[in-house]
């Protein structure tokens, strides 16, 4: 008998498991080179370009009259003059979207704690309830805000009881709470990550050690959840100083913050190129504060988890 | 060993468990430590031994019963406010510090002045044989390295008792033993009261001044290590610490009756051994105690033979139970795998345990 000997095979090429390939990224590499590139491309482009006079759109003139405009007035006697209109508008985003960062850390630490120290079982349903807002859309949410803080909604009618009076509809607070209210799950999220992996042992250890209950957060438990501290900030600040809904429905228009004015000069202005400008200054405004979160995250030498 | 120095006056905690039972991990405990000693809380998993140490830390608070520390009570205050200290089973170091930041924590929460924490940090790390690492992270030390900070951290504050909860448990068997010696020694020279917890009977018998042996949320027996092991209180305690032959037996006319026909006369029992006029009882051996002998009193068949270097463990099948015997490695003829031996006990070492 003679054996019949297959030549020996070629192994097949794997990947080591967990190891994806490159060829799955693609796709969404891709997408992501369309979605975000060519619009970013494009207002970056307009904002070089002249405004039509008739109409919308823009005009193929290269010009940097755009950029001057955010801050220099032109009069109608020729003289130039310093414009703080724009500046006030992007002021007013960035103290937003600080008292809006600020009020949600204050809130979502203490949550995310509590969450964390809750037993497994406990715990999933806790995180599933601070996701519950996901499942309604924004524009729903907002519109149901505007009916509960209204004059004559629920909290006007039972403070009108006491005779006291309600009336923060339409104004910067309405905006303020609207944009705590939106951005809370996206500043819990991250804390409780981190918080979920702290080992409290570390916080008997201190306990043992002589520090009393507020040492042992300021000196253990809030350095370690530190890096979820820092990636809520940037979930929180970054879409706030952009965010449009939420002055543009509870603000009422009245204080505007710098989405709105870019909305506004793509709509009704129709001035494409100055929203481009004024888009552009946004994005390198909020590049830059980026950047400096990520400087403080290293010179602490922390991990950095932004970007 | 008489003076009061930590006393634990009827402690009993309960905890419930997530199906509504309920688990008495200490029962009515009470037990008096003195100064300077090294006491040792021994069992098993779950024996309530840790939630001794906790609640003597104030990280457990106890149902009921009192602690006394130098005649006052401590079991009321906060763990900042007793004057003792822990070192944890997972060392527990701030990943976030410095090692010597780590040690300096605990003496800043006291408000010691800059120079004299620099000072007793430097101290400290000198006493675990560490000096020169304060500005390592813990991250960048080896576990064993990491244990000698944890303990570090707990001695730069100068307890009055200091707590040990399994410390030694993740490290290996060589650097084990190590720590036991250095541990024996660093408790000698600060002259500080530890109580040390462990399952680990060698480590208990190595080291401890006194041990307290634990069984579901109470002390079975409080003694030193030599009488622990040579007087067990009952059969629980002559199997947990080291290695025991539990045989059950009957008493007899002038001695005990044991399986295969054998019978222990009741002279070659240690002297303060508890016999029953009548009925059954339990005889321990150790196998230490056990020599092959012509004419021994127990007779059976070799089985299995182990060499184990510094003895030889001869496994014998007596009636229906097997006992092994451990012999010495030179000096002694091995017997044959399926011949016949007689054992005998030596030094009226055997005894009668409860069970």
């Amino acid at each position: 008998m003679t054996a019949v000997t297959a030549p020996p095979k070629k192994p097949v090429q794997r990947g080591r498991p967990g190891q994806s390939s490159p060829k799955v990224a693609y796709l969404p590499i891709i997408f992501l080179t369309f979605a975000i590139g060519v619009p970013l491309l494009i207002i970056l482009v307009y904002s070089f370009l002249e405004k039509p006079s008739q109409g919308t759109g823009v005009k193929w003139v290269f010009t940097t009259e755009n950029y001057k405009a955010l801050f220099i007035q032109q009069k109608l006697d020729g003289t130039t003059a310093l414009d703080t209109r724009y500046l006030k508008v992007l002021w007013t985003s960035f103290y937003f979207s600080v008292i809006t960062t600020v009020a949600t850390l204050t809130l979502a630490i203490p949550t995310a704690m509590w969450i964390a120290t809750r037993d497994a079982r406990k715990r999933n349903l806790l995180v599933a309830l601070v996701t519950l807002p996901f499942w309604i859309s924004i524009l729903i949410r907002t519109y149901g805000m505007r009916q509960i803080i209204a004059d004559q909604g629920p909290i006007g009618k039972f403070l009108g009881l006491f005779n006291i009076e309600w009336s923060i509809l339409y104004s910067p607070p309405a905006t303020i709470l609207g944009l705590i209210y939106v951005f809370l799950p996206f500043m819990i999220l991250p804390i409780y990550a981190s918080a979920e992996r702290f080992d409290f042992r570390l916080a008997e250890a201190a306990y043992d050690l002589g520090a009393k209950r507020m040492t042992v957060v300021r000196r253990v438990i809030l350095p370690s959840i530190r890096p979820g501290v820092i990636s809520g900030i940037a979930l929180v600040f970054i879409p706030a100083l952009g965010s449009f809904l939420q002055s543009d429905m509870l603000g009422g228009g009245k204080t505007n913050m710098v989405a709105n004015v870019i909305a506004n000069n793509f709509g009704q202005a129709r001035n494409w190129p100055f929203g481009s400008a004024l888009a552009v200054l946004l994005i390198v405004l909020t590049l830059l504060f980026v950047l400096i979160m990520q400087g403080a995250a290293q010179r602490r030498g922390g991990k950095v988890e932004l970007v | 060993m008489s003076d009061k120095y930590l006393e634990i006056r009827n402690i009993t905690k309960v905890f419930q468990t997530p199906e509504g039972g309920e688990v008495r991990a200490l029962d009515d405990v009470t037990l008096d430590i003195a100064s300077g000693e090294f006491f040792i809380l021994l069992g098993p998993s779950g024996c309530g031994k840790t939630t001794l140490l906790r609640s003597i830390a104030g990280l457990e608070y106890p149902d009921s019963g009192e602690i006394v520390l130098q005649g006052e009570r401590i079991d009321d205050r906060p763990p900042y406010e007793r004057p003792v200290n822990t070192v944890f089973q997972s060392y527990a170091l701030f990943p976030h510090m410095t090692v010597g930041d780590n040690i300096a924590f605990g003496l800043e929460m006291e408000n010691v002045a800059k120079e004299e924490v620099a000072n007793r940090v430097e101290e400290a790390l000198e006493q675990v044989q560490l000096a020169g690492y304060a500005m390592r992270m813990p991250s960048q030390l080896s576990g064993g390295q990491q244990q000698r900070i944890a303990l570090a951290r707990a001695l730069a504050k100068k307890p009055k008792v200091l707590l040990l909860d399994e410390p030694l448990s993740a490290l290996d068997l060589k650097l084990r033993r190590g720590m036991q010696v250095e541990l024996k020694r660093l408790q000698r020279e600060t002259g500080i009261t530890f109580v040390f917890v462990t399952h680990d009977q060698e480590e208990a018998m190595s080291m401890g001044d006194r041990i307290a042996v634990f069984s579901q949320g109470k002390i079975v027996q409080l003694d030193t290590p030599v009488e622990v092991y040579r007087r067990p209180v009952n059969a629980y305690v002559a199997d947990f610490i080291g290695e025991t032959n539990l045989i059950k037996g009957t008493v007899v006319a002038g001695g005990i009756s044991l399986p295969g026909g054998n019978v222990l006369p009741t002279d070659q029992l240690a002297a303060d051994s508890v016999i029953p006029a009548s009925g059954d009882v339990t005889v321990a051996i150790r196998p230490e105690d056990l020599v092959l002998a012509t004419n021994g009193m127990i007779g059976g068949t070799v089985r299995d033979i182990i060499f184990t270097g510094d003895s030889v463990r001869v496994h014998v099948t007596v009636g229906d139970v097997e006992i092994i015997a451990s012999l010495a490695s030179y000096g002694t003829e091995i017997p044959a795998q399926g011949s016949k031996v007689t054992l005998s006990p030596e030094h009226r070492a055997a005894r009668t345990v409860a069970l």
